[in-house]
Order: C-alpha cells, then structure tokens, then sequence
C-alpha cells in the first residue's frame, strides 16, 4: 500500500495474478451455468422466452422436485438437531477430551465418504441381504414385508444422514467453541438454572448457526447426485436424478424444460447458500 | 443412575451445579452411543460381509477377487492421475489468487470468494449438464474424444476443489505474515517468481498438503461428473460392481472408507499444532 515500494512489474502485473483465475472460472464455472441460463430462456423458434419455466409445473417435474426437497428437508432437520447434539455432547457435555479430536476426525471423513461407497455400505446394511435385514429377520420382522425399501424415501434419509450429520457436527463445533466461559458465569450469577442459560442466552446466540448450517445441509442433500444414482441405478424421481436422465436422453420429451429443471435447482442451490453466508454473518458477531 | 463413592476432586463448581452436569454428562454418553450405532452399523456390516466371500469361512477372498478385477487398477489409476493434474491446476490457479487477493487486491476478495464458492451452488449433475453443452457441440466439440473429455474432467474437477482449496489457502495466508514476507523478500532482491516459490510456497506447506487432500478425498471416487462424459474412471467402475458383484462391492467400500480416512487423517494430523487456521 505504501507508494514509495518497488513492484518488480508494471501495472497490469496487478491483475496477472488473478487473471487465470477469472479465465478458469469463465471456461468451467461460468460459462457451462450461463449456456444452460440462456437455453432454459431460449424459444423453439430461437426467440426468449419463459415458456420452459411455466412448465416446470409439469407433473414429473413438479413431484421429482417434491420427492429432493422432502428428502433435503427431512435429513437437514434430523441431521441438523441430532449433529449439534453430539457437537454438544463431545464439547460441553463432559465427555473425556479425546472423543472430541475423534469426532472431529471421523466427521471429516464421514462427510466426505459419499458417493458410491456409501451407497455400496448400506446395501450391505439395510438392503435386502443386507446385516441388518437379517438381523430383523431374526427376532421376526420381515422389514422389506413391511413396505420398507432402501430405495425410497426414507431409506434415502437414512443413507443421506450419514454425511449430513457429520457436516452439521463439523460446522457447529466452532460455533459451540465460541460460546464465552463469562457468558455462562454471568448468568450463573444471576441465578439462572442451566436450562435458563441455555433457553435466554446460549441458544439464542447459536440459532442463526444453527438454522444457517441446517440450510447447508439442505442444499447438500438437494444438489447430491451420486449416492442416489448409485443407490437407485437413477430410477427413483428425485430431481439431480431426473436432470441426469435429460443428460442422456431427454426423458421429458423437450430440451428447453430439461434446462429449465437444471436452473431452478441452481436458484434453489444459490439461495440456500446465500441464506447460510447471511446467517454465518449474523452470528460472527457473537461467536467471531 | 449409581452416585460415584469415591471423593469427587475440588472444584470451584457449587453443590447445586453438580447435579446437572451429572445429569448432561449421562445424555452426553446416550447421544454418543447413538451416534456410534449409526455409523458404526453400516461399517460393520459391510466389513463383515466383505469378509465373506468364501463358503463358511472368514477370509480375504472378497479382497483378492477386487484387486485381481482386470478393471481396478487401470480404472484407479485414471482416477489416481485424473487427481494429481486437478490438484496441480487447481494449486497454480488458487496460490496465486489468494496470495494477489491478501496483498495487492483486497477489493476483489469478495468477487473471489463468491466464485470459489460456486461449486456448492452449482450441483455436479447440472456442471457436467452445463459443460456438455459447452463444450459438446460445434464448433468446440472437446467431448468429441475420450482424451479431450479427460481434459474437461480435470479442468471440472480443478474446478471443483476450488472452494477447499482457497480456505485452505487463506487461512494458511493468514496465519503468516505475507506483507512483511513478501517486503523482506523484495528487499532482498527477489522477484515474484521466486516470493513464490521460496517464500510463498513453503510457509503454505500445511495448508496445501491440506487442501490437496481433501481434492484427492473428492475426485478419487467421483462418480457424476466422470459418468456422463463417458469416463472409464474409479467412481463409475465401482457404481458398476456394485450393480454387478455381490461381495466384491464390500471390499471396495472398505478400501475407499480407508482412502478417505488416511486423506483425512493425514490432514487431521497435520494441522493439529496450529490451533484455528
């Protein structure tokens, strides 16, 4: 910042450093996102038009997009509570310290152990010969006689959950860390029971955390592609799933939809996010 | 509940707080158990069952057939390379950038960070969408061929790393001082090329180190991306076993928990002396 320093180059050397990053972005990033934008706006007859958006109403449409958020919605919730109760539990609830770094650990690879395996871990699980099943079986519950399925919603849920709630503990380990001893003691000195502290003081402070990270996860389980596919072999009607049918064969019988279905995900996806930074923002200001 | 008997230490703490805490310590144990029967179970189970591929005996066997599947090593190791060159691209783009962004562009962090962070709003199923439609038709037509594909991949997958790769790279910036650095380097008589290579670079070990093996974590086993661009990759060969093998599948699942873990450890490792970024 100070004038009087040498650069050992001219001026545009400023932006030299940042201009691949622009270019790369443009090519992978960018650019694949705006040729789908501007073909979802795009008329049969080469005109704009918003026709492709009013048919999102489109049956199909409507229950795949139905089916991803039930699903997004349903794991970011129980994910999202039973992730910070376990946060709690290794940081404030009096378990010995290494069950922390453990937790921390496991959640980072738990988090990141999506895809194929995991999809792979509970078929072997809960799938028709999966260990569970047969664990059922034995004290007499015929779980796939019940209507169960692996391949449906809940069977989904309980799959997705197994990345959520570790992304949830991850996020709000932190948070919980940034809780100030003082806070407590004031309170403690104030008479406040624990339940009082946690209800006036500490949870009003996490909730913008806590609904910011539930909010991630929504859109983590909204935008999840592979697990699905390798779960299902991409038959259940779930949004990602149907956008990847209109990939390799436009399954709804009309290409302009297909990007249409791709953008509006991509505007589900960038408000979930948006909302996440606004309320990380909002609750730096107590636990920066 | 059983109350302790023997003598509890001296603490500060008063006679009414201990009872609580007594009490949020059993919840804490019961939410942590059940954690653990959660993802434990499935771990297990697969464990369990990629040890039983031989009639009445526990064994490796599950072990031996994957590894002797004349498509795992060739589709590993596509992956394995495929990972290397994204995790090279995806260094030489994002060092630089947050390095310019820290010292000499601050106005531009934010623009910087949003596009970072636009793999997590656009999904990979409408990336790749994206991407072939780019990239799929003349007069580019690069998905033309299995090579010029590959090339697209990497690039997606560069890509992809971005938003771990530049907080990883941030927070490494932040935890040294790159001014005072950068200025004593100047000082010195040293240019921009070698700031980074001597100076830049070296203080960021860690944070590289990190940030790559979390790409590595990602793009080994990526499955859609590779998928529609035709790739014979890792992710798409072990969505097929899974469809096609019955204990094979197991094993596969084991070894890239084991993959994931020992990125994730590694990182988890080194990282631990420093305290937060």
């Amino acid at each position: 910042m100070g004038g009087a320093r040498r650069l050992p180059r001219f001026r545009f050397g400023r932006w030299l450093g940042v201009l691949p990053f622009f270019v790369f972005s443009a090519l992978f990033l960018i650019g694949p996102a705006v040729v789908l934008a501007y073909r979802s706006l795009e008329a049969p007859d080469g005109g704009l038009t918003l026709d492709n958006y009013r048919q999102l109403t489109n049956p199909t449409v409507l229950s795949s997009y139905g089916l991803s958020i039930r699903i997004s919605l349903t794991t970011a919730i129980i994910g999202g509570l039973f992730g910070f109760l376990l946060a709690w539990a290794v940081s404030m609830g009096g378990l010995p310290r290494p069950f922390r770094s453990g937790l921390t650990t496991f959640s980072g690879v738990a988090s990141n152990f999506a895809g194929v395996p995991l999809a792979a871990a509970f078929i072997f699980t809960l799938g028709r010969i999966g260990a569970v099943t047969a664990l059922f079986e034995v004290i007499g519950v015929d779980l796939y006689g019940t209507g169960f399925t692996l391949y449906s919603y809940w069977g989904l849920t309980i799959v997705y959950l197994f990345f959520q709630i570790p992304l949830m503990v991850l996020v709000l380990l932190p948070a919980l860390d940034g809780l100030k001893q003082d806070w407590r003691e004031a309170a403690e000195n104030l008479g406040a029971t624990p339940g009082q502290y946690w209800r006036r003081v500490a949870f009003p402070i996490l909730l913008p955390s806590i609904l910011g990270t539930m909010i991630l996860l929504f859109g983590n389980a909204f935008g999840a592609h592979a697990t699905a596919y390798a779960l299902t072999g991409g038959l259940l009607n779930l949004a990602t799933l149907l956008i990847g049918q209109q990939i390799s064969g436009d399954v709804l019988n009309n290409p302009g939809l297909g990007y249409a279905v791709a953008m509006g995900m991509v505007m589900i996806m960038a408000l979930s996010i948006g909302l996440y930074s606004l309320l990380q923002r909002r609750s730096e200001r107590w636990l920066g | 509940m059983t109350i302790s008997t023997t003598p509890l230490p001296v603490t500060t703490e008063s006679e009414v707080a201990q009872a609580p805490r007594e009490r949020s310590r059993f919840w804490a144990w019961l939410i942590l158990l059940l954690g653990a029967l959660y993802f434990v179970i499935p771990l297990g189970a697969t464990f369990y069952w990629s040890l039983r591929a031989e009639k009445d005996v526990l064994g490796f066997e599950a072990y031996r057939r994957l590894f002797a599947d004349p498509n795992f090593w060739p589709t590993f190791l596509e992956s394995l390379v495929n990972a290397v060159f994204a995790i090279i691209l995806s260094l030489l783009i994002i060092v630089p950038t947050a390095y310019w962004v820290t010292l000499k562009l601050p106005k531009l962090r934010p623009v910087v960070e949003f596009i970072t962070l636009l793999p997590f709003v656009i999904p990979a199923v409408v990336l790749v969408f994206g991407l072939i439609r780019l990239y799929g038709r003349p007069p580019l037509l690069l998905t033309a061929t299995y090579g010029s594909s590959r090339v697209i991949l990497v690039c997606a997958y560069a890509a992809l790393s971005f938003p771990y790769m530049f907080r990883s790279v941030d927070n490494g910036l932040r935890a040294m001082d790159v001014r005072s650095l950068t200025e004593a380097a100047q000082s010195l008589g040293a240019g921009w090329p070698t700031i980074m290579r001597k100076v830049i670079f070296p203080n960021l070990r860690v944070a590289l180190l990190s940030g790559a093996l979390l790409t590595f974590a990602i793009v080994i086993g990526e499955l859609t991306i590779a998928l529609f661009m035709a790739q014979q990759t890792f992710g798409p060969y072990m969505a097929n076993l899974t469809r096609s093998k019955v204990y094979e599948p197991s094993a596969m699942a084991v070894v890239a928990f084991a993959l994931t873990w020992a990125a994730m450890g590694t990182i988890a490792l080194i990282t631990r002396p420093g305290k937060r970024g």
